[in-house]
């Protein structure tokens, strides 16, 4: 009803008078008067509920920002400790991040910085750590009208401690970097990189963390570089073990043990430069598969990947993984690369044995190594084992999952005598990995690098553990 | 309305006084400033804050001597004025105290201090104006006044970029925001003296019959005065004011929408070059158009920017008081921004409370126009609760970026004591104009026997505007003109409780001789 209904009594009008009284446009203008509300309030449920996450998004809001900083963040944990922490510093921006053992986990963590953002886990588990994850709150409802902030929720990763601290000391401060797989599951249990970086002075703002930031990205070895999972390198003489599998699983010759009727040097059929051997003195001429993986034939293993052909090799290692665009554990890993549409035989052989165009992640051949010591199956590798609110009640666990089985489970049985093999037979290149009272197997690598291959060569090692059974494979400069 | 319609069933009308439901409206508004101010306190520090007690005191007891007033002097006075204005001033206090932890500053004192002043003004005008009516025979001293006040700042160094202020000692006056209410008296004046004039001579021009010169001339000198004045002060959010509220005085008075549209497109017209080729105008307009213009051009949010993202961060319901980050906004978030902070912090639902509130006030004043008879304070009534509505529009669209952004504050609820004290004033005059229009007659003038009782009545409505009632109620049969844009008129059974104010006379409420 109109709320200008109660009028006194109309004046008389003068007789006839065609216009309209005081009263009735009196009322027509309060009527409009009033429109203008609804028309406020249209307005306003535009900008407060339809446009409203357009706004909230727009990176000139500082709120998100301020409501990041306003708590402390979620940490980080493992082997059920905290390896990150908060800060309180009293300034707009309340809350800074800390590390426990910043540079053995920075390539883990990454860094949450004030200034340059999240890498990592602290960056694609961040709506976990910052409270803004839509799983985070424990009555979604309730919260929804409260609007109360939700503390920041937990990382539980699947690193070991003293795994990951093996890794680091083995490493040596050179440039290098460690992927450790649990083989039956996937779990990673160690990710290093070397040289490595105290993610804790980033953390901030202001001039020394601006100082740090640039000193850090100047530096020509890339301290925050993860080796492990963000670069790829020529994989070298490690890559022979997925030559075999394509090999064995192919048939092209009919066991581990037989000879495989391979020239030293071997010159493919399209071309006029050789492949030689590390060593002339290697017994390699038509050396059998054992023997040949022992010794790091070059030999032999690029002429099995012309035996086996382009299609056999690009398909096992894609089943082993490379060729993966868009990995993520949950972080985000490099595509290794496997070359396809090569032009002949030459090039072809060369990639079979690592070189060329081939080039793989420390984590890759991690999974090559950890889908043989699993019999064939490859398991996904993760780095996270569950997301917990920040009282320990769970929001998210990650299961197992099987990425694929590039070998059966024969094929793998040679496989692991093979590399056995490598690291326990007097002629093997991986003694050094022998360990009393376990079974290692391993294949080493060295891969050319630079133009004419000047570069320093890099160091490869990919081995398994029996019974304790990780995976690991490390990538170094040779030193 | 239920108590007066049975009141209005005896055959001798007695007016309830409605004092008793404006004293617990007042304590009731008084609890809910309090109640917010504590609550602010809790969100920022966790605790009541040690002077709850006091703030509330302070207000309700300013409240109480305006009832008190009232009370003593305007006892028909619409009862829901003064919980409305005291709800509004208090909530105004809680949002800049708000910002005032937010900023490190402390206004919150200072606009407690304005609000007394502004309480004590109301009561002056309330109790020393007893018939509104002797406004009327100064008309043309508030139009000089009205002009004065406004030239005045021109010769006066300007105050935050802008010389519409005027600076004595630690306190700035803002003139303007008190013309407004001596325009209003003036406009009012005029057009009740002239309406007939007005609205009957004239000469027909093309398509459209313009009035006489000598009958809206002086009028439209004033206004064009003062727009003038405020067009070179840069004072653009009252000059749109001032058109709004004479336009819509001109047409309550004569009806002539056809002058009302030839008024809007003149300023149209004016508009749109000043848009285009004066600077600051012109960046207002883009503000407007492309509010989030300085983003994309790396120089960060601007004031509208980070108001629509206070706006938006609020959402439905708000993030509680004391929760938001709308001082972000910066510069004048207490007083041309202010709104944005309970956008923020009370939500949209907040908000259409608050708009709601204005919203009855602003019925309130009009309804105060609608029942007097006397087209002086029925207009004077019309131009001030269309001053007020037209301001909450102007403001809140500006901030929210409907309109282009004109710099005014929120009545009532901005810090900026001009504007606190002019509104106290308005919302006094309001209550000197409901209280004639609800005043019953001393002595019971009997039934009217002629001419009132038999005028022509449309014959289909003629049950239905007959409540039944005896006595004077009887002789208002022409008092709802059916139309249909009023849908009330479609039920009769709201007529009753809404009809139960005896007509005023028109012995007490006829045009004076001026």
């Amino acid at each position: 009803m109109s709320p200008f209904r109660r009028g006194g009594p109309e004046q008389a009008e003068t007789a006839g008078a065609a216009r309209l009284t005081l009263s009735r446009t009196a009322r027509r203008a309060g009527m409009f008067s009033l429109l203008l509300i609804p028309v406020l309030l249209v307005n306003l449920s535009r900008v407060q509920v339809v446009q409203s996450a357009h706004y909230d998004g727009n990176p000139a809001n500082q709120r998100a920002v301020l409501a990041r900083y306003s708590q402390p963040r979620g940490d980080i944990v493992v082997d059920g400790r905290s390896v990150t922490g908060s800060r309180a510093t009293g300034g707009a921006f309340d809350y800074v991040r800390t590390y426990t053992d910043g540079p053995l986990y920075a390539p883990v963590t990454g860094f949450s910085s004030q200034t340059y953002g999240n890498t990592l886990l602290e960056g694609v588990e961040d709506g976990i750590l910052s409270g803004t994850d839509s799983r985070l709150p424990a009555h979604p409802l309730l919260n929804a009208i409260t609007r109360e902030q939700v503390p920041g929720g937990k990382v539980i990763t699947t690193i070991n401690a003293k795994a990951q601290q093996a890794a680091f000391a083995g490493l040596g401060g050179k440039r290098g970097a460690v992927a450790a797989i649990e083989p039956a599951t996937g779990r990673i249990l160690a990710l290093a990189s070397t040289p490595s970086y105290d993610p804790g002075g980033l953390a901030g703002t202001g001039p020394a963390v601006t100082a740090d930031w640039t000193s850090l990205t100047g530096s020509a070895v890339q301290p925050m570089l993860n080796r492990a999972l963000r670069q790829t390198y020529p994989p070298g003489s490690t890559f022979k073990l997925v030559t075999a599998s394509a090999g064995l699983t192919g048939n092209v010759y009919s066991g581990i043990d037989v000879p495989t009727n391979s020239p030293d040097p071997y010159t493919p059929a399209d071309t006029t430069v050789p492949i030689i051997n590390e060593n002339p003195a290697d017994p390699c001429l038509d050396a059998t598969l054992r023997v040949a993986l022992e010794v790091s034939c070059n030999t032999v293993y690029g002429k099995l990947g012309d035996d086996v052909g382009e299609a056999g090799i690009v398909r096992m290692a894609q089943a082993y993984g490379f060729n993966q665009s868009s990995q993520t554990i949950p972080v985000g890993v490099s595509e290794s690369v496997f070359p396809t549409g090569l032009t002949g035989q030459a090039y072809l052989a060369l990639s079979s044995i690592g070189q060329y165009d081939t080039a793989a992640t420390p984590l890759q051949m991690a999974e090559v190594g950890a889908a043989i010591a699993d019999n064939g199956t490859l398991m996904q590798p993760q780095l996270v084992d569950s997301l917990t609110r920040s009282d320990g009640t769970p929001v998210q666990s990650f299961k197992p999952k099987v990425f694929g089985h590039p070998v059966s489970a024969a094929v793998a049985a040679e496989l692991q005598q093979m590399m056995v093999g490598v690291v326990s037979s007097p002629l093997g290149t991986g003694g050094n990995a022998a360990i009393p009272g376990v079974t290692v197997g391993g294949k080493t690598g060295t891969a050319q690098n630079g133009v004419g291959n000047s570069g320093t060569p890099y160091a490869w090692f990919v081995c398994f553990a029996r019974p304790s059974g990780a995976a690991v494979a490390r990538w170094r400069w040779r030193w | 309305m239920t108590a007066a319609a049975t009141a209005a069933a005896a055959p001798q009308p007695r007016v309830p006084t409605r004092r008793i439901t404006e004293l617990l409206l007042v304590v009731l508004s008084v609890l809910i400033a309090a109640f917010g101010y504590a609550d602010v306190g809790c969100a920022i520090d966790g605790r009541v804050p040690a002077d709850t007690a006091e703030y509330a005191a302070g207000l309700g007891g300013l409240a109480l001597l305006a009832h008190l007033a009232i009370r003593l002097r305007a006892r028909y006075a619409d009862p829901l004025l003064l919980p409305l204005a005291v709800l509004l001033n208090g909530l105004g206090l809680v949002a800049i105290y708000r910002l005032d932890r937010a900023t490190g500053s402390s206004s919150a004192p200072s606009q407690l201090l304005w609000s007394t002043l502004g309480v004590l003004l109301f009561i002056a005008v309330v109790v020393l104006l007893r018939d509104y009516r002797v406004l009327q025979r100064y008309a043309y001293v508030f139009a000089f006044c009205a002009i004065v006040l406004m030239i005045v700042p021109v010769f006066l160094p300007a105050v935050y970029g802008a010389k519409i202020w005027i600076k004595a000692g630690p306190l700035s006056f803002q003139p303007g925001e008190v013309a407004k209410i001596a325009l209003a008296v003036f406009f009012a004046s005029y057009l009740a003296s002239n309406r007939d004039a007005l609205a009957l001579t004239g000469r027909r021009i093309w398509f459209i019959e313009l009035p006489r010169g000598r009958d809206l001339g002086p009028i439209l000198v004033v206004w064009l005065i003062s727009s003038g004045v405020l067009f070179l002060e840069q004072d653009l959010g009252t000059c749109l004011i001032f058109f709004g509220m004479f336009v819509m005085m001109l047409y309550v008075a004569t009806g002539r929408i056809g002058w009302i549209a030839v008024g809007l497109l003149l300023v149209g017209a004016a508009v749109v070059p000043v848009a285009v080729f004066e600077p600051h105008v012109h960046s207002r307009f883009t503000d407007w158009l492309y509010p989030l213009r300085s983003i994309s051009q790396g120089q960060g949010a601007g004031q509208l920017a980070q108001s629509l993202f206070a706006f938006a961060a609020g959402g439905l319901l708000g993030t509680g008081l004391g929760q938001g980050h709308s001082y972000l906004i910066g510069f004048a978030v207490k007083s041309d921004w202010i709104l944005a902070t309970f956008g923020e912090e009370l939500g949209l639902v907040g908000l259409a409370a608050l708009l709601l509130v204005y919203a009855v006030l602003v019925v309130r004043g009009y309804r105060a126009g609608i029942m007097l008879r006397d087209p002086f304070g029925r207009l004077l009534s019309i131009g001030l609760a269309s001053l007020l509505a037209l301001q909450v529009f102007v403001v809140a669209g500006g901030v929210t970026d409907l309109i282009p952004l004109t710099g005014m504050t929120m009545p009532f609820l901005a810090q900026g004591g001009s504007s606190l004290v002019t509104n106290w004033i308005l919302v006094a005059l309001l209550v000197r104009t409901s209280d004639a229009a609800r005043r019953p007659e001393p002595p019971p003038v009997p039934p009217d026997p002629e001419p009132q009782l038999s005028p022509p009545e449309p014959p289909e409505r003629a049950g239905t505007h007959d409540p039944g009632a005896a006595g004077p109620r009887a002789d208002e049969p022409g008092a709802d003109q059916p139309g249909a844009a009023e849908p009330g008129a479609a039920e009769p059974g709201t007529d009753q409780p809404d009809r139960d104010e005896p007509g005023d006379d028109e012995q007490t409420q006829g045009v004076p001789k001026v």
